[in-house]
């Protein structure tokens, strides 16, 4: 059930961005788009583990971890063409992705922004005794900005119910890590602020799982202190847009390829006999396609929208 | 009515709602047992404990960015800055996050946040320590801001904020902390976006907000012996501004003056003056008249402050020859 599970999820993600990658240069979605493929699989490992009612908040890098946690499909894609079905009603585009109906608290387009504020949303849970937990998603760039530092005090001081998920890919647009931080050993800087941490060098989505859960049930039951997971992930396309960037000069098609020969999907998929795999994708092409119909046939937001929801 | 000091108003206030609603909670430097830098949260510890004062680390992104995922769940956390000047420590989090957040979500997050703290020049702290920006403020679409002279406003407003579903930036005057005013018994709330008329007159309108009303009401106890009958106007919301009340004074008197501490270039006065230039120009007599703080950080030294700064003097100046023009 894992497997399927697992393949139907990084397979949906995956089509789906290959979706805005072939539809992009018709302009029908104008938003700029930060694509996950290749990474998907730290969203769908992670999200795997959590309930539903259970919440996660993330960076503009939006899609994996939105769709992997159960953010509705149909609203995404009308977001990003703009229109007023999307979740937002057309005013967030994919830096602002968010869902609170599904447990997606939102994205933002400022690094490291939304990590106070899932330290916030868990002080709160826990001040109400709720058992449900926190997990927010960033990049390896965050861990540089200095509110970083200052939520993962806090939620060590107070015990909070939080996983934080670094998707270290290695680059913060085309600056490597060891180009950015004299000291680029994450994990030590989260033991420094009093949180437990560990790093998963390879993208083992069943190792990552297994890793999760057991964090989880005991942030759940209020066991441990917050814990950081590092994992190590590697991003396919260029920063943003839905190109290749290997011209760029700052990293090699070759170091890429590697990755590529690992990739998750296709080693989930071949646990799975072919009729399965069959199955699930048909019935995920099949959803695909119509999110974009609806998309496509979708009405613009009427401009006496553009006041509405700017104060309760 | 009894009389209260401002800060016992909003102290009031805040217990008053803190006693209604528990999805209430503060944050903030020393304001747990030590009841806050100015007392904002005196004796609330005893009663809440620290579940609901929470003293914070020093870190004003953190916990401001804090205060808006706890929003999200519902609660209503009231971040306290001590001084207003620590808010600029976080204000892409207000900006970028918590102003914006209703909008970008459509209306599925609310941001019931109160974030309060002193402003204003007058206690030699020079410029850290001194500063209102409420101008900046209020140029972002998705904030409330409240800028109460009284202490029945202090306490009205801030009651009203702690019933709002919007963020609102609640900015007290340093100077007019320990002022007594009559305060309303029992429930008091003011609404935001209604101007009030301090003191009717026919010959001037004066809009000043904050320290600056009672600078005006002194200055035009000095001008009725002088024959000269000045209407004072204090908007008391900054965002939203009632343009509505000044217009209509406007209308009366045909001659408007804005009085307000904080700088003149792009500020407070140039927005109201801009609006009644759109909105009341044929009612105007003479040209409209701005009255700021010098447009420097504030300085130390106690005779350069003073200078920086209106006071009845120089506003009564300034309406005696907008009077003449």
């Amino acid at each position: 059930m894992l497997d399927r599970n697992f393949y139907r999820q990084l397979y949906r993600i995956r089509r789906v961005e290959e979706e805005l990658v072939r539809l992009y240069p018709t302009d029908q979605i104008t938003s700029p788009i930060h694509l996950s493929i290749g990474q998907e699989a730290v969203s769908v490992g992670v999200c795997e583990a959590l309930r539903p009612s259970d919440v996660v908040f993330g960076t503009y890098r939006s899609h994996a971890y939105y769709l992997a946690k159960g953010g509705d499909l149909r609203g995404m894609i009308a977001e990003l063409y703009g229109k007023a079905t999307g979740v937002a009603q057309g005013k967030a585009g994919s830096m602002h992705l968010a869902d609170p109906d599904h447990g997606v608290m939102g994205a933002s387009a400022v690094v490291a922004s939304t990590i106070p504020q899932a330290v916030g949303y868990a002080l709160a849970m826990k001040m109400r005794r709720e058992d449900r937990v926190v997990v927010v998603f960033f990049g390896d760039g965050a861990t540089e900005e200095g509110v970083f530092y200052e939520s993962l005090n806090f939620a060590a001081l107070r015990s909070l119910p939080i996983l934080f998920i670094c998707e270290n890919n290695s680059y913060a647009i085309h600056s490597p890590l060891s180009s950015r931080q004299a000291s680029p050993d994450i994990c030590r800087k989260a033991e420094a602020m009093g949180l437990l941490a560990e790093r998963l060098e390879t993208l083992d989505i069943y190792e990552l799982y297994a890793r999760t859960c057991r964090r989880v049930t005991e942030l759940r039951a209020g066991r441990t202190a917050p814990v950081l997971i590092e994992c190590l992930c590697y991003r396919w396309k260029e920063h943003v847009g839905p190109g290749e960037d290997f011209a760029a000069g700052y990293r090699s098609a070759g170091e890429c390829r590697a990755w590529q020969q690992a990739d998750v999907l296709v080693t989930v998929g071949s646990r799975l006999n072919a009729a399965v795999r069959q199955e699930i994708e048909q019935s995920v092409e099949e959803e695909i396609r119509e999110a974009f119909a609806f998309a496509q046939c979708s009405p613009f937001p009427a401009g006496n929208e553009l006041y509405t929801d700017l104060y309760a | 009515m009894r009389e209260l000091t401002f800060m016992q108003a909003t102290l009031e206030g805040l217990a008053e709602e803190m006693a209604r609603d528990p999805a209430i909670f503060v944050l903030g430097e020393g304001i747990g047992k030590r009841g806050g830098n100015f007392n904002t949260t005196a004796g609330l510890y005893e009663l809440y404990g620290e579940r609901r004062l929470r003293d914070t680390p020093i870190a004003e992104r953190g916990f401001v960015g804090l205060a808006c995922g706890a929003a999200m769940t519902g609660s209503r956390p009231v971040v306290d800055f001590m001084f207003s000047d620590f808010l600029l420590d976080a204000f892409a989090e207000l900006v970028n996050q918590i102003a914006k957040m209703q909008y970008m979500s459509s209306g599925r997050l609310k941001m019931p946040i109160l974030l309060r703290g002193c402003i204003g020049i007058g206690h030699s702290a020079a410029t850290h320590h001194s500063g209102s920006y409420y101008p900046l403020y209020g140029h972002v679409p998705g904030l409330r801001v409240v800028v109460p002279s009284t202490p029945a406003d202090a306490k009205g407003l801030l009651k009203r904020a702690l019933n709002s579903f919007d963020p609102v930036v609640f900015l007290e005057h340093r100077e007019l902390l320990t002022t007594k005013g009559k305060v309303p018994d029992g429930e008091h709330q003011v609404e935001f976006g209604r101007a009030s008329i301090v003191r009717e007159g026919k010959d001037v309108t004066v809009v000043a907000i904050a320290i600056t009303v009672r600078h005006s009401l002194a200055a035009c106890e000095e001008l009725a012996q002088e024959g000269l009958s000045v209407e004072v106007i204090d908007p008391r919301t900054v965002a939203p501004l009632d343009v509505e009340t000044i217009l209509a004074s406007v209308r009366k008197t045909g001659r408007l003056l804005i009085a307000d501490e904080t700088l003149a270039p792009f500020g407070l006065g140039a927005e109201i003056a801009a609006q009644v230039a759109d909105l009341g120009f044929d009612d105007l007599d003479a040209p409209i008249r701005r009255l700021n703080g010098s447009h420097v950080p504030t300085p130390y030294s106690p005779p350069l402050e003073a200078a920086v700064i209106p006071n009845s003097k120089s506003i009564a100046q300034a309406i005696r020859e907008l009077a003449a023009e």
